[in-house]
């Protein structure tokens, strides 16, 4: 019952309102829920994390019990999750990923520690896995496109992580560096961005809970093709924010720039909130498609302000010009 | 069929396989069956998204799909003459009204899976989109260029126009060659994808290229 009561805070804000459409879906997956969770009321059952697909190594978690990390919409198939990906590193066609991903070493791997921290370092994966509790988190997905996805990933919150390397006052931003390696990364010799791959994140968004490490997804590693061995999760940005295969972990003072935003600053601003009042300037983001669930001639969904995580996040933004700090 | 243009000059003498070809093409069977070969694409796009093979994002890919074999068909449409007076395939030239109308044809299904799919028929969303991505307006205008093309493609327009009128009009397809090169060219500046734009634009520079060699070859 936590789950439910929960799921209804998180939506008692006005800019969050559902369609009754919506609505009454997510009361009948309630329902579907409650009915499916008094039938297998034995201890520990309701708990445990979404059915593994047996593709890859188990990763095992428990359910978070962070407001707003298990939502309620359906989950994505796992073959669309991970048939379907930007990572251009792999090749720009979001089908190139999945057959050519393959070449990509997960092991060993480390993370460096770098920049305004009292505990710089490397740390190995191994390590890394064992830092904090796993948890499953169900979060949407909300490609700046205008496609989203519904994924349940395994991991503990980058604040964890922060925490231990103490970062120095000075530590006002986080910046991701992903792998660049040309031998095991096909894509990185189209000259599409600067390589590598860099993202980042204040501060205060780095350390919100619901900003996830991730290592895995429907209870298993993360697929090399999805950003495997560890990733970035931030649900409540576009896609792009989340950066995959992360190698280093830098804290800096100023405002680090991302790929992105070197490439077409017009285009793509630091923040890249999931903001379906400004647009794209090219295209509109007021409207998404589902992927894996909305029909062929379905019309497209609403898009949620902050992709639905307003409450949990509406307050790191307070007075902020949303439009200027796109 | 008295539509292929009527050009000056002498034509190649025909080679003895181009005589073979010549010979198959104008077998009566060969129209049907260009006109399935064409139509194969369709079909499998629509066997494709009824048994839900076409992937994560099915929409995706029939819009993407469907503007593919329009370039396709375009590139195939206007080798004819090229082809016709080179190699002395004479016999191509009753085919080329209907690869024209199958660039059309999927040319709309094209436009539709837009309209239909991205924007389920919303007008004032789809005039609002059109501004905001040049790369839409100039893919619409392409588009818009071929309907006056498939308006006039029977023959009975053919003698009300006059062949002269007729194949002035039709010079509107050039037009729909450059707009469709770019419009695909802006698509895939997203992502600074080129490779396969270039090779669509690499075949219209040697069909456009040709027929201003000629021009220049044979003055009227």
């Amino acid at each position: 019952m936590h789950l439910l009561k929960s799921t209804q805070h998180d939506h008692a804000i006005p800019s969050e309102i559902t369609p009754s459409g919506v609505y009454q879906q997510r009361r009948r997956w309630m329902q579907a829920l409650a009915a499916s969770a008094a039938a297998s009321a034995l201890p520990g059952q309701a708990r445990a994390q979404t059915a593994r697909p047996g593709k890859l190594a188990a990763l095992a978690s428990e359910k978070s019990a962070v407001p707003g990390a298990l939502v309620m919409d359906k989950l994505t198939p796992y073959a669309d999750i991970t048939s379907y990906n930007n990572y251009y590193e792999f090749g720009t066609d979001k089908g190139d990923p999945v057959r050519t991903a393959g070449s990509l070493k997960t092991r060993p791997w480390t993370v460096a520690i770098e920049g305004e921290v009292k505990k710089p370092g490397t740390w190995d994966l191994d390590a890394l896995l064992k830092l904090a509790p796993m948890e499953e988190r169900i979060y949407r997905l909300r490609c700046v496109e205008g496609w989203s996805m519904v994924i349940p990933w395994v991991g503990y919150p980058l604040a964890e992580l922060i925490k231990r390397v103490e970062p120095t006052g000075n530590a006002k931003y986080v910046q991701f560096v992903t792998l660049a390696n040309k031998a095991q990364m096909p894509g990185l010799s189209s000259g599409s961005l600067d390589w590598p791959y860099v993202e980042g994140l204040r501060m205060d968004e780095a350390m919100h809970p619901l900003t996830l490490l991730t290592f895995g997804l429907y209870g298993e590693v993360l697929p090399n093709q999805s950003g495997a061995p560890v990733r970035a999760v931030v649900p409540w940005k576009y896609g792009f924010k989340s950066g995959k295969s992360i190698v280093k972990i830098r804290f800096v003072e100023k405002q680090p720039k991302t790929s992105w935003e070197t490439a077409i600053a017009q285009e793509y601003g630091f923040y890249s909130n999931v903001n379906p009042k400004v647009d794209h300037p090219r295209w509109s983001q007021a409207t998404e498609r589902r992927i894996g669930e909305d029909g062929l001639f379905a019309k497209k969904r609403p898009t949620l302000m902050f992709n639905g995580y307003e409450a949990q996040v509406g307050q790191l933004y307070a007075g902020m010009d949303l439009k200027k700090y796109y | 069929m008295a539509l292929t243009s009527v050009q000056p000059g002498r034509p190649a003498p025909p080679l003895k396989l181009a005589q073979r070809l010549n010979k198959l093409l104008l077998r009566k069977a060969a129209k049907p069956l260009l006109f399935l070969l064409a139509l194969a694409p369709f079909l499998w796009l629509f066997y494709g998204a009824y048994a839900d093979q076409l992937g994560a994002n099915p929409a995706e890919k029939l819009i993407r799909s469907t503007g593919d074999w329009t370039l396709r068909f375009l590139c195939i449409t206007l080798a004819v003459t090229p082809l016709r007076q080179t190699l002395g395939l004479s016999a191509l030239a009753r085919l080329r009204r209907m690869l024209g109308l199958y660039t059309v044809f999927y040319g709309v299904l094209h436009f539709l899976g837009y309209a239909w799919l991205d924007m389920g028929f919303d007008v004032e969303a789809i005039v609002k989109d059109i501004p905001k991505r040049p790369f839409v307006l100039v893919g619409t205008a392409a588009l818009l260029l071929m309907v006056p093309l498939a308006a006039t493609s029977f023959n009975r327009a053919i003698k009300a126009l006059g062949a002269a009128r007729w194949q002035l009009l039709h010079k509107l397809v050039y037009g729909t060659a450059l707009l469709g090169l770019l419009h695909f060219f802006w698509m895939r500046a997203a992502k600074q994808n080129f490779g396969e734009w270039s090779v669509y634009a690499a075949i219209m520079a040697v069909l456009l290229g040709w027929r201003i060699w000629r021009r220049t070859q044979a003055p009227r």
